[in-house]
């Protein structure tokens, strides 16, 4: 068993997860795998297509049920809760999908409004104008807010993915593949503005990413997950002369 | 493992009904979402389904009318063609048009959110989408069946007397004074329950096989395809439970 972080000041930890597991169909993706995220924290998983990453946080907010381990976030062990709770923990979690995730039969504004509508149960139009606003100033789209999501370009739609997961003011936030498929200079906006909404809402954030540059801009430490198992976790620095034959090619290029 | 295979989808099926019926109970909470998709529902079918069952009537009348001269019985058209489209030939029309234009939506719809994860954003931002998307689908479709089956059988009737006056120039309360005395209220009050069973079966498999549709783009093709054709056979599966159920009352 690799636990990622040693356990130190339990208090600042925000999500914790050990002995993680989980298979389809025989093949074993997840490998006992264990680690924490402390408070204001920025946790890059890094690894290759196919490691298990994804997997991994979709694993820690019930969209996948692991096979064994126990996940905690928040304080709410996962593998246990029911629906409703399930409901109220996912309310304080930000998930910003690979794909966007847009709901492309509405505008922005009306994806925007969405969470706030269902979960809050906000209806006053001046109000919600103001939170969807807000968001959108975040991510430098407020000029985007009566668009529809096939007429933004990718790296909009991952900025209102953002602005999207913002709205509900989330304690953590999970990005999958941030910047991928993304031209250099748009990642690099998309990683100054995962720093800028960490400063902005004290945000911590576990970062699914298989480009190093996105590593090397947002993490406080980075996990490095090799076949579904954790193969080290250490700083940016420390891992950049790695000698391991799985991770040196990712600092090559 | 095929058996294995097929009780794992028995299962998911029953666990997906028991999340509706369950979810049922709060679904007035849905209540815009429902009314947006009644509308969806009812404007996406009402055309064809007032053009099918206009046509419907004219043919069924004509069809009819040699059969029933050769008898010396042609004054029974009214009542045969009121009773046919009442009894069978309204509910079906509006049944299979709506599950080819509703059922293949919906289906579509839900596979497409599904596979580029619209669905699972909603899981995971709480919103309660099974709530959102399939409980309101259901709802909506459960109420639009039966108001655009009166509305067929109208036009049916209606394609029936134009056809009728147009040869025999009978006058409109003749024909349709005809038309009510033989239509009964078990008639009438039967057609309205077999639609509601219809358009529940339409959007509880629409859903279903949307909500579960699998391989990516090619699966939203597939989900389409099955909402049309698993509906359409629940048509006719509901129309002969039914027939054979008001058979002992008639």
């Amino acid at each position: 068993m690799a636990i990622a972080k040693p356990v130190g000041d339990d208090s600042a930890v925000v999500v914790r997860v050990r002995n993680l597991k989980k298979s389809f169909d025989g093949a074993h993706v997840l490998k006992d795998i264990s680690l924490d995220l402390r408070q204001n924290e920025n946790l890059v998983i890094l690894g290759r297509s196919g490691s298990g990453k994804s997997v991994l946080i979709k694993c820690m907010v019930g969209l996948i049920l692991a096979d064994g381990g126990e996940i905690e976030l928040l304080g709410y062990k996962v593998r246990a809760l029911t629906p409703a709770k399930l409901n109220a923990m996912r309310q304080q979690i930000g998930f910003s999908f690979q794909s966007s995730a847009l709901y492309d039969s509405m505008t922005v504004q009306e994806n925007l409004e969405f969470p706030l509508k269902r979960n809050l149960a906000l209806f006053n139009k001046n109000e919600l104008n103001e939170l969807v606003m807000t968001a959108l100033q975040d991510v430098g789209l407020e000029d985007a807010a009566q668009k529809r999501p096939a007429e933004l370009s990718g790296g909009m739609k991952k900025r209102i993915g953002i602005a999207r997961t913002l709205i509900l003011k989330p304690k953590i936030i999970l990005y999958d593949e941030p910047t991928a498929g993304l031209d250099p200079i748009t990642s690099m906006e998309i990683n100054e503005l995962i720093l800028t909404v960490r400063k902005k809402y004290n945000t911590s954030a576990i970062i699914i990413t298989h480009d190093i540059s996105c590593a090397r801009q947002t993490s406080d430490s980075i996990v490095a997950l090799v076949n579904g198992q954790i193969r080290v976790e250490a700083k940016f620095d420390e891992l950049k002369n790695t000698n391991d034959p799985e991770l040196a090619p990712f600092f090559k290029y | 493992m095929k058996l294995r295979s097929l009780l794992l989808t028995y299962e998911g099926i029953y666990r997906f009904a028991q999340k509706i019926f369950r979810q049922l109970l709060f679904a007035s909470s849905e209540w815009r979402e429902i009314l947006r998709q009644c509308y969806a529902a009812g404007n996406r079918s009402f055309f064809l389904v007032g053009f099918t069952a206009f046509l419907a009537g004219i043919v069924f009348t004509r069809q009819s009318r040699p059969s029933l001269s050769s008898f010396g019985a042609e004054s029974w058209l009214p009542s045969l063609v009121s009773q046919a489209v009442v009894r069978s030939l309204g509910p079906l029309i509006t049944g299979l048009i709506c599950a080819g234009k509703i059922g293949s939506n919906i289906g579509a719809e839900l596979s497409s959110m599904k596979v580029t994860e619209q669905i699972d954003a909603m899981e995971v931002s709480g919103t309660r989408p099974f709530s959102f998307l399939v409980v309101s689908r259901v709802v909506a479709t459960t109420l639009m069946l039966p108001i655009l089956v009166v509305f067929a059988d109208s036009i049916a009737l209606m394609g029936s007397y134009v056809t009728v006056h147009a040869i025999n120039n009978t006058g409109f309360r003749l024909y349709f004074n005809e038309v009510s005395s033989k239509i009964t209220y078990l008639d009438i009050f039967s057609s309205i329950i077999k639609a509601t069973f219809f358009g529940f079966a339409i959007g509880f498999v629409s859903c279903y096989v949307g909500y579960n549709s699998e391989n990516g783009t090619a699966g939203v093709g597939k989900a389409a395809n099955k909402a049309v054709v698993i509906s359409m056979s629940f048509i006719f599966i509901i129309d002969l439970i039914s027939l054979q159920f008001l058979n002992l009352f008639r």
